[in-house]
């Protein structure tokens, strides 16, 4: 009975998986996590060299997919050793206290044109805000390239406190984008 | 045709504002490098690079309007030796004028902090990112600025002992309401 039930289980997986193709492994060294803050109008990038992903997609349903991103805050290259240790530091990220960024999905859909929404909770420094993150997909060499953008408003997180809340040096408006390459199988 | 006998009231304007953006310019970039990051220090970047960007769109302005006016020749009666020496100085100078601004954008560019010139128009990146090239360039910028240092010194010197020594009217035809006074 055991041994039938098995069987049962992984006969369903393989036709899920024949049909659905649902693409669930991340592929992190094709994978990037970057963001753009706007100094003094001076649209400025940096990137987060460690993160974690656990992405589920099957763009035939989308709404059955899902998507958990964990970011080290302390890998973050910000464009100066200067700016890289002030941004780790208590005004900015505090990382001593919270060394992670974490993006939970909610619920994904298709906007159309291959284009795709994923709202979530955006948690930063102790602070969880819903946010959407637009996206689009495209398939290449049997591989999922999700390539996309989660605006957030730094001061809601109370990222870049004191002498740094003026949006007028550096804006209240960041792009933190990420781009996702997925295999099928994990 | 007869060389002018002095300088245009536009070649005099576009030289003092030169001199003006340079005098703003190169303390405000002596001062701003050693600062701890803050927003000050981003604010003073900007205005630095905005200057040093006006000072380049000024000088090719000098350029070109000296294509067409050309500027009178030195005063008779100057050694030779002087003579060379003022055609050097003002070359070199014109030469660092570009280059300084010139090497200031690259650096930007080079370290990934585009110039907005005022905040509001992008410029294009010389070149793309490389931090190396940008650590390099920090180097020759500083030592160009330098250099026009010491050339700008020569320069006021000259004209200041013109104006004191030989009380001819050299100084007088970039400061029209100087008056030349007679020789003691």
């Amino acid at each position: 009975m055991k041994r039938l039930l098995f069987a049962l289980v992984m006969s369903t997986q393989a036709v899920g998986t024949a049909v659905a193709a649902e693409f669930n492994a991340v592929l992190l060294d094709k994978s990037s996590v970057s963001f753009v803050s706007k100094q003094m109008g001076v649209p400025v990038e940096g990137r987060f060299k460690t993160f974690a992903a656990q992405i589920s997609l099957d763009t035939s349903k989308p709404e059955s997919g899902k998507a958990q991103i964990e970011i080290e805050l302390a890998s973050i290259d910000a464009g100066s050793s200067d700016a890289n240790d002030e941004a780790k530091g208590k005004a900015w990220f505090n990382i001593r206290e919270f060394p992670g960024a974490k993006f939970v999905s909610s619920g994904i859909r298709s906007i159309g044109n291959g284009r795709y929404e994923a709202a979530g909770k955006m948690t930063i420094k102790g602070k969880t805000r819903d946010v959407v993150a637009p996206f689009s997909t495209k398939t290449d060499g049997g591989q999922l390239l999700i390539d996309g953008a989660i605006p957030i408003l730094r001061l809601q997180y109370g990222i870049g406190g004191g002498a740094w809340a003026d949006t007028g040096t550096v804006a209240d408006e960041v792009q933190v984008r990420f781009r996702f390459t997925l295999a099928t199988k994990k | 045709m007869n060389p002018p006998a002095a300088y245009t009231r536009v070649a005099v304007v576009l030289h003092w504002l030169v001199a003006l953006a340079i005098f703003c310019a190169f303390p405000l970039g002596m001062y701003m490098h050693e600062l701890p990051l803050s927003p000050t220090k981003l604010q003073l970047y900007s205005y630095h690079k905005w200057l040093g960007i006006s000072a380049l769109l000024l000088v090719a302005m000098r350029l070109a309007w000296r294509m067409g006016h050309r500027p009178p020749p030195l005063l008779p009666g100057m050694p030779r030796w002087q003579e060379i020496a003022a055609h050097a100085t003002h070359h070199s100078l014109y030469l660092l004028l570009l280059a300084i601004p010139l090497s200031g954008w690259l650096m930007s560019s080079a370290l990934g902090f585009s110039v907005v010139w005022f905040g509001v128009i992008p410029l294009p990146d010389l070149v793309g990112k490389d931090k190396q090239l940008g650590e390099l360039l920090k180097d020759v910028h500083a030592t160009l600025n330098f250099t026009m240092l010491a050339l700008i010194l020569v320069h006021a010197a000259a004209a200041i002992k013109h104006h004191v020594f030989e009380h001819d009217g050299t100084l007088a035809r970039m400061l029209p309401f100087l008056k030349v006074g007679p020789r003691p």
